[in-house]
């Protein structure tokens, strides 16, 4: 079931242009302890009908990088410090406050990590849904209520008509988060971001839920974000990977490809860091160190202090997110080493 | 449901009697003879002055006295008569209207600033106006509700003449300095209330859930925002709405309005045992009921929160 897409008379924009684009992007939280700086020159582009997941491990600034395309980041202590996020070539960030608001999950929705506490505790979900479609399209309550019958039981909830006027906290959290995804789906987005969608639930009930993700997306042919810290996840479903570290982009790849080929050492060191069932090896193979805090970058490449191919120029001079092969970039000076296998680790990490 | 209304009606009935006793204990310890008063300085034959202790069951131990006074008022809605023979039930009946007008008054009063000034508060946090809104509520709760009513008068009765300063001969107007004074300090309370509970509400993950949606901010705020914080303003109003029976023995003496207040206040004066007790009671019953009504508010706020 499709339904009909609803003329949005609130934005035309350029449509031989990449869906969504962030250029350059940087953001800082102004902390007492110093200018954090979550986003550093993120790049990444997104295209209508593809899945883009955002991996990284917590810090990296993949939850930020969600709620500035959204325009949900708490400004102040968030700042925007540079930048675009192009959305049918149309800068979001210069974009008037109401024409933003506007695309704001009609043309660009959201789901959240935690749905019991993303929904609202005292209205019952059906109204949550059904508001949708009253305040974007001005639908009368009683056609927006059935609207709302008909988009949970397109994500799946069973006797969805008698559970319409339910709390949040009488559903199970696997069908508390089908219920967020019906909200963020309803008026059809062209883009819909998932903040960690899966993180809370069950593995058996991770698989139901992201399957019916890839359903909704092939379907409606959105362009969805995956933000996710999950190797797995990210292998079923993603086509494109973008590799975040303290808050820049190392690596875009193919999914496939980043898998049989990294081309930078952190994307390295975290497939190895995935512990296998065949693995003769006793210890689990960590990366060593830790992330660098944002209130004091190194300089240079912000992996270098961890990097057992660092050498003298990762620590001067930040390497550029350039292509390896086609449709491979990586954030590396030695990229095309690693992508081959040819470089050898400092004799120091071999030990 | 109905079964946890019952429970809780059931639970009214030690609660009214301790509260009664107490104050009944109080007024007929009190040092005095009510039936000497009566009669000022003119000497009363020890016939008469048996006869009305007897008429006014004075002679009884303290305890019947009171499962007198009890079985009367709830069996037959008697609350005894005053030592010059008038009913109290009528003094009650001519005075309350007074009372809960002015009760209302003031809780709109609170209800509407204090909700405005919280959320202005909330929603601007940090601003200036937040400021103002703050320093602002520290004075009113910090200065005594007698100085609020006396300023009150000389300022909006007196020198602008905008609303009168005594009695209730030109109906609501009347009451709308009686129910600043009475409302004045937990107006401030319920603005300081608001605005943490909202401050918290706002940063909720709902909250940016509905900016997510692309709700308007006003939308956001107050459908959204406003509503999981208004538990503990609903209960503080309805504890609150029982203090204020208390506040309006000052503020209808000062405003001389001939409301219940004012009306204990020139009983106990009198030594109007009967009436003191009286009103009281039905104030103590009015509390018990309030505090029901209160409890039930939450569910009808909150669907997590089931009776049964």
């Amino acid at each position: 079931m499709t339904t009909p897409r609803t003329p949005e008379p609130s934005f035309t924009g350029d449509t031989a242009s990449p869906l969504l684009e962030v250029v350059d992007l940087h953001v800082e939280f102004h902390t007492k302890a110093g200018v954090a700086q979550a986003i550093n020159g993120l790049n990444v582009t997104l295209n209508a009908g593809e899945t883009l997941a955002i991996l990284g491990e917590s810090g990296s600034g993949k939850s930020v990088t969600a709620q500035t395309i959204m325009g949900i980041l708490d400004m102040p202590p968030g700042h925007i410090a540079g930048g675009e996020i192009r959305y049918r070539g149309e800068d979001l960030l210069t974009m008037k406050p109401e024409k933003r608001r506007k695309l704001r999950g009609v043309s660009i929705s959201m789901i959240f990590q935690d749905a019991l506490s993303a929904l609202n505790p005292v209205l019952p979900v059906g109204w949550q849904i059904a508001e949708m479609f009253r305040v974007h399209q001005g639908m009368n309550r009683k056609l927006a209520r059935q609207k709302s019958i008909a988009m949970m039981q397109r994500v799946g909830i069973p006797a969805a008509e008698e559970r319409v006027g339910d709390f949040p906290h009488q559903f199970s959290g696997g069908m508390r988060q089908r219920i967020m995804i019906a909200m963020a789906i309803a008026l059809d987005p062209d883009v819909l971001i998932a903040d960690e969608p899966t993180t809370a639930l069950d593995v058996t009930v991770q698989a139901q839920v992201m399957r019916l993700l890839k359903e909704l997306q092939v379907e409606n042919n959105m362009g969805l974000i995956l933000i996710t810290h999950d190797l797995g996840v990210v292998a079923d479903v993603a086509d494109k990977i973008a590799v975040m570290y303290a808050g820049q982009v190392m690596e875009v790849s193919d999914v496939y490809e980043i898998y049989a080929q990294p081309a930078h050492p952190y994307t390295e060191g975290l497939l190895n860091s995935v512990p296998r069932i065949d693995g003769q090896d006793e210890r689990l193979n960590a990366i060593s160190g830790l992330p660098p805090s944002l209130t004091d970058m190194p300089s240079g490449c912000p992996f270098h202090p961890r990097c057992p191919y660092a050498t003298d120029l990762c620590s001067a001079e930040r390497p550029g997110l350039l292509p390896v092969v086609a449709e491979h970039t990586s954030a590396c000076h030695y990229r095309e080493e690693i992508y081959n296998g040819t470089r050898q680790p400092r004799e120091e990490a071999q030990a | 449901m109905t079964g946890y209304i019952i429970r809780r009606m059931l639970q009214f009935i030690p609660v009214v009697i301790a509260a009664t006793l107490i104050v009944y204990a109080m007024v007929f310890l009190m040092p005095g003879d009510p039936i000497r008063a009566l009669s000022g300085d003119r000497p009363m034959s020890p016939q008469v002055l048996e006869t009305l202790r007897e008429q006014y069951n004075l002679n009884d131990p303290f305890l019947v006295q009171y499962a007198k006074y009890m079985w009367g008022v709830f069996t037959a809605g008697d609350f005894g008569t005053t030592f010059q023979g008038r009913p109290v039930l009528d003094i009650i009946q001519q005075g309350l209207p007074i009372t809960v007008t002015l009760a209302l008054v003031a809780l709109s009063f609170q209800i509407v600033i204090g909700v405005i000034a919280g959320v202005l508060a909330a929603v601007y946090k940090d601003s200036f106006l937040d400021r103002m809104v703050q320093v602002s509520l520290v004075i009113v709760v910090a200065v005594p509700t007698l100085a609020i009513g006396f300023l009150l008068q000389l300022t909006f009765g007196l020198n602008l003449e905008w609303f009168p300063i005594a009695g209730t001969r030109e109906g609501l107007v009347s009451y709308v300095l009686p129910g600043i004074t009475l409302g004045a300090v937990s107006t401030g309370i319920v603005a300081r209330m608001l605005r943490s509970e909202l401050v918290e509400a706002l940063q909720s993950d709902y909250v940016r859930t509905a900016t997510a949606k692309g709700m308007r901010r006003s939308r956001v705020v107050v459908r959204h925002g406003l509503r999981n914080s208004l538990i503990p303003v609903v209960t503080f109003l309805g504890a609150d709405l029982a203090t204020m029976l208390g506040g309006t023995v000052v503020v209808e003496t000062i405003f001389n309005l001939t409301g219940l207040g004012g009306q204990i206040f020139r009983s106990i004066q009198a030594q109007e045992n009967t009436v003191v007790v009286g009103i009281v009671t039905l104030f103590v019953l009015f509390y018990v009921v309030l505090n029901l009504v209160v409890d039930l508010l939450y569910a009808a706020i909150d669907p997590r929160i089931r009776y049964d």
